[in-house]
């Protein structure tokens, strides 16, 4: 057992302090930090941040820009709306001009038609009013020619003279107006 | 003597201790395991962000990505959520480096082959906290000035004046000498711990099977399979002080930032 302790004992002597200071340690250590961080802080950490801040804008900037192709989409829409609801206005304003023009018109081709056919009328009226007082002319010139020749005839008193045939037929019609007054 | 024996064969297993840290220089020369472990965890930090931020992709590749998440991590949830303002843009590229570098080299302590967490040696761990106590001061001063900064760190807000003279040197004491050692201490002391945990599981399993015998073919291989419980706790704890280190030093430099709290 005594050797047991004294064994423990020099071993115990042996052992170098687990928490001593080794300097060639420590300054290595200090050394290869500092250059670690040298390089981290130089190549690194300045791309990282640059790639942040890249994709936040790019992101930021893709966003901005689906706003506004948005929003240009809505005007447009808005416009081609109203652009559709003025046509239809216009439209409808054309086709109740139109009806009314068309009223107009049936209105005034009825109205000149009519006055057309007034015109035939009275023209007609005219016409034949004419045509009356020449068929008159000519049937008392006839009726009267005949008349004579048929009285004379019968008669057999020459009428050839122009007077004395005239005044004959005068009095015949004269009396067969007051004949005809009479009845 | 049967009990003797036993006592002679325990006493024939040498377990791993302090000893087993002080390794000697590779080919005679005074340049050990840690040191080359050190600067192997510098380029492979390095190397990895500048090899994924390397095209500046706006639609990041994997590897990009992979370093988006990395960077991300500590730039917003380390820096930004606790120094937070504007100031916090200044001190990434140290928390970055910071995390990353003591995350790499904690690593090592679970790679094969490698199988040494470089902040077991102490000395290491002390130069980081020395870094983050000079500059976490040196920022409280230049903002403050030399006497607004020590009031700042040493006299508590809304206190009573009879209290002072017992608060401040406590304060002082706390905030000023305290912090790197605790710093440095936990990393340490962590890092040594579980890598002398692991050592210890896997000598005492192997002189089990081969000088004990008997009982040791079953209590050798059980101690195996705990190590290897253990490693994948140890890394755990590696991630866990690389996040506690950097959280804390952004915390004191938080602290020193203050207009008063």
């Amino acid at each position: 057992m005594q050797t047991v302790v004294t064994l423990a004992a020099a071993a115990a002597g042996h052992e170098e302090n687990p928490l001593g200071l080794v300097w060639s340690e420590f300054i290595l250590s200090l050394v290869v930090f500092g250059i670690l961080l040298y390089l981290i802080a130089k190549f690194v950490v300045p791309r990282f941040e640059q790639t942040y801040s890249e994709r936040t804008t790019a992101i930021e900037g893709g966003l901005a820009a689906a706003e506004s192709k948005q929003a240009e989409a809505d005007a447009k829409l808005a416009e081609l709306e109203q652009q559709l609801a003025d046509a239809r206005h216009e439209a409808s304003r054309i086709r109740e001009e139109a009806r009314e023009q068309g009223a107009q018109i049936v209105a005034e081709m009825r109205e000149q038609a009519q006055a057309e056919a007034s015109r035939i009328v009275e023209h007609g009226k005219t016409q034949i009013e004419a045509e009356r007082q020449q068929a008159i002319t000519s049937l008392r010139a006839e009726v009267g020619g005949l008349a004579t020749g048929l009285a004379g005839r019968i008669v057999g008193e020459s009428l050839e003279d122009d007077a004395r045939q005239s005044r004959v037929v005068e009095r015949f019609l004269a009396d067969l107006e007051s004949g005809a007054g009479a009845n | 003597m049967s009990s003797l024996a036993t006592v002679v064969r325990a006493e024939s297993f040498e377990p791993p201790g302090p000893n087993n840290f002080d390794l000697p220089g590779f080919f005679g020369s005074s340049v050990t395991k840690p040191m080359v472990l050190i600067v192997l965890a510098a380029i492979v930090v390095f190397a990895f962000f500048y090899l994924s931020i390397r095209r500046r992709a706006l639609v990041p590749s994997k590897l990009q990505y992979a370093g988006e998440s990395a960077y991300g991590m500590v730039r917003n949830s380390i820096a930004r959520d606790i120094i937070g303002g504007h100031d916090y843009r200044r001190f990434i590229p140290y928390l970055v480096t910071l995390f990353f570098f003591i995350l790499v080299n904690n690593l090592f302590g679970s790679i094969p082959f490698l199988a040494f967490p470089t902040f077991s040696r102490a000395s290491m761990a002390y130069a980081l906290a020395g870094v983050s106590w000079v500059l976490y001061n040196a920022v409280g001063i230049r903002r403050h000035g030399f006497v607004g900064y020590l009031k700042l760190q040493t006299v508590p807000a809304g206190v009573q004046a009879f209290m002072l003279p017992l608060l401040v040197p406590l304060e002082f004491f706390s905030n000023i000498l305290v912090r790197p050692v605790t710093l440095a201490l936990r990393l340490f002391c962590n890092m040594f711990a579980g890598h002398l945990l692991l050592m210890l599981f896997a000598t005492g399993g192997l002189y089990l099977i081969k000088e004990v015998g008997g009982i040791g073919y079953i209590a050798g291989p059980l101690a195996w399979v705990l190590a290897v419980a253990i490693a994948f706790l140890e890394m755990l704890v590696q991630f866990l002080q690389a996040y506690v280190f950097t959280l804390l030093n952004a915390m004191y430099l938080q602290g020193a930032l203050a207009d008063e709290h």
